[in-house]
């Protein structure tokens, strides 16, 4: 067994960490502070092709391996959580089509997607319904040869500029997954904000009003919606918020490390100290904890196997829970001014709470990964 | 057919562990599987028998049984 990163690996993570250095790092206080990520930064990130770094070459992505991905992850997540969120949603929305689509919504959204010319955004979460999906009450209604959609979505990242929603539907009574481009009638689009973390997010509610697409804007079949479609994209977004765990958790820790040097009490620098040397021992362990579950999930993504979708749950309640705590830790460590604007922690420690809710709450994770560990031993 | 049907079964255990599974057996009226399963079981196919499942093979139909599950395979190994 061996557990490190090939060249290939490094160098793509080498450019990373300069991208996001020169592009992102810089401006994350203040896309926090507007709640907006800048269009330039979006053109950036599309230019480099990372909004096409989960799609087949065959459409003009970068087909990059689920470890290469986790690294563009974990580097986007350490300056940024909100422009973080913009691959991991676009990413759903892309595999959803690549996977399940029929040919002509590949050929058609795909290269469009990969060249960020398309933003997508995932739309499942509804005013009344969060962990309970199945019981969506958006409908689905064919008349005529359109699927007429009426309902609420909520909390719906990239809403603000996504072109294309993955919008779940009772169809039949049973959820289905419907294309709903932005400039589809009926669809209405009200920018949300004042969220704890991940503020710039550009979060929205969609209302459907008798919001008409055609009848090839279906994904998959009918019923399909959460077995396959869903489930499929959550893994994907599951797998990359873990990631950008770690990247919180790698940022809290690096700044936590130079601060624990600089502050000086009782006329020696903080890192002197027992209580503080605990914490950092604690946030250094399960970073790298972390990270070895992330890599371990996207391994087993990458040779197909089946227990990835649980690996991929275990990693991501452990590295949400984690980027908690090590960013709790980082506050204490920084004191006042851990709580301060001045510093990024306190940035980082919101950002941290919304992992714990985003593609499956810590305790829906508890359920699955109890349930399968009692069915297992 | 038999092979696959072998594997398919060990597989299958996993999820149905306290009951022997009958070949045409519906096994998603038995109530033992969760919301992953469905994604489990398509992994698992792709992987084990070198086939791609796509939009064209969503039919539940495909996948209720040992029966069913290994002619889909056979069906895809002749397309």
């Amino acid at each position: 067994m061996r557990i490190e990163l090939t060249r290939e690996q490094m160098e793509h993570q080498e450019k990373f960490r300069e991208f996001v250095s020169a592009e992102i790092a810089e401006g994350a206080k203040q896309f926090d502070q507007e709640e907006k990520i800048p269009d330039e930064v979006i053109k950036k990130i599309s230019e480099k092709g990372y909004l096409g770094s989960m799609i087949s070459r065959k459409y003009g992505g970068m087909e990059w391996d689920s470890i290469t991905i986790g690294l563009l992850n974990e580097e986007f997540g350490k300056a940024c959580s909100s422009v973080r969120s913009i691959l991991t949603v676009h990413g759903m929305v892309a595999l959803a089509i690549q996977r399940w689509g029929r040919d002509e919504q590949k050929d058609y959204w795909l290269p469009r997607m990969a060249k960020g010319e398309v933003i997508g955004a995932f739309g499942l979460t509804e005013p009344q319904v969060g962990s309970d999906a199945k019981s969506v009450e958006t409908t689905a209604v064919k008349t005529d040869g359109k699927y007429i959609l009426n309902g609420t979505k909520k909390w719906i990242t990239m809403g603000q500029i996504a072109d294309l929603f993955l919008i779940f539907a009772q169809c039949e009574g049973k959820v289905t997954a419907f294309l709903v481009p932005r400039d589809a009638p009926g669809l209405l689009i009200k920018p949300l904000g004042g969220l704890i973390g991940m503020r710039a997010s550009m979060t929205t509610e969609l209302k459907m009003e008798d919001c008409s697409i055609d009848e090839v804007n279906i994904i998959g079949k009918i019923g399909t919606g959460l077995s396959h479609i869903a489930l499929s994209s959550l893994d994907y977004g599951r797998y990359t918020v873990a990631c950008g765990c770690i990247g919180i958790a790698q940022a809290c820790l690096e700044q936590s490390i130079r601060y624990s040097r600089d502050r000086i009490q009782f006329g020696k620098p903080l890192r002197k100290y027992q209580a503080i040397q605990k914490m950092i021992t604690e946030m250094v362990v399960n970073t790298d904890a972390a990270r070895l579950l992330c890599q371990k999930a996207g391994y087993l993504r990458d040779i197909g196997d089946p227990d990835s979708i649980m690996q991929v749950w275990t990693a991501k309640y452990f590295a949400s829970i984690m980027a908690n705590k090590v960013a709790n830790n980082a506050v204490q460590i920084h004191g006042a001014n851990g709580c301060s604007r001045e510093y990024p922690i306190e940035r980082y420690l919101r950002d941290a709470r919304i992992a714990e809710i985003i593609e499956g709450t810590t305790q829906m994770h508890e359920i699955l990964i109890s349930s399968n560990a009692v069915r297992n031993y | 057919m038999e092979k696959d049907k072998i594997k398919i079964r060990k597989f299958l255990s996993r999820f149905f562990r306290k009951r022997e599974l009958l070949d045409d057996e519906d096994i998603f009226s038995l109530g033992f599987v969760n919301s992953l399963f469905a994604m489990q079981l398509v992994l698992f196919i792709e992987k084990e028998f070198g086939i791609q499942v796509d939009n064209n093979d969503m039919d539940l139909k495909n996948f209720s049984s040992i029966n069913s599950i290994s002619q889909l395979i056979q069906d895809k190994r002749v397309a």
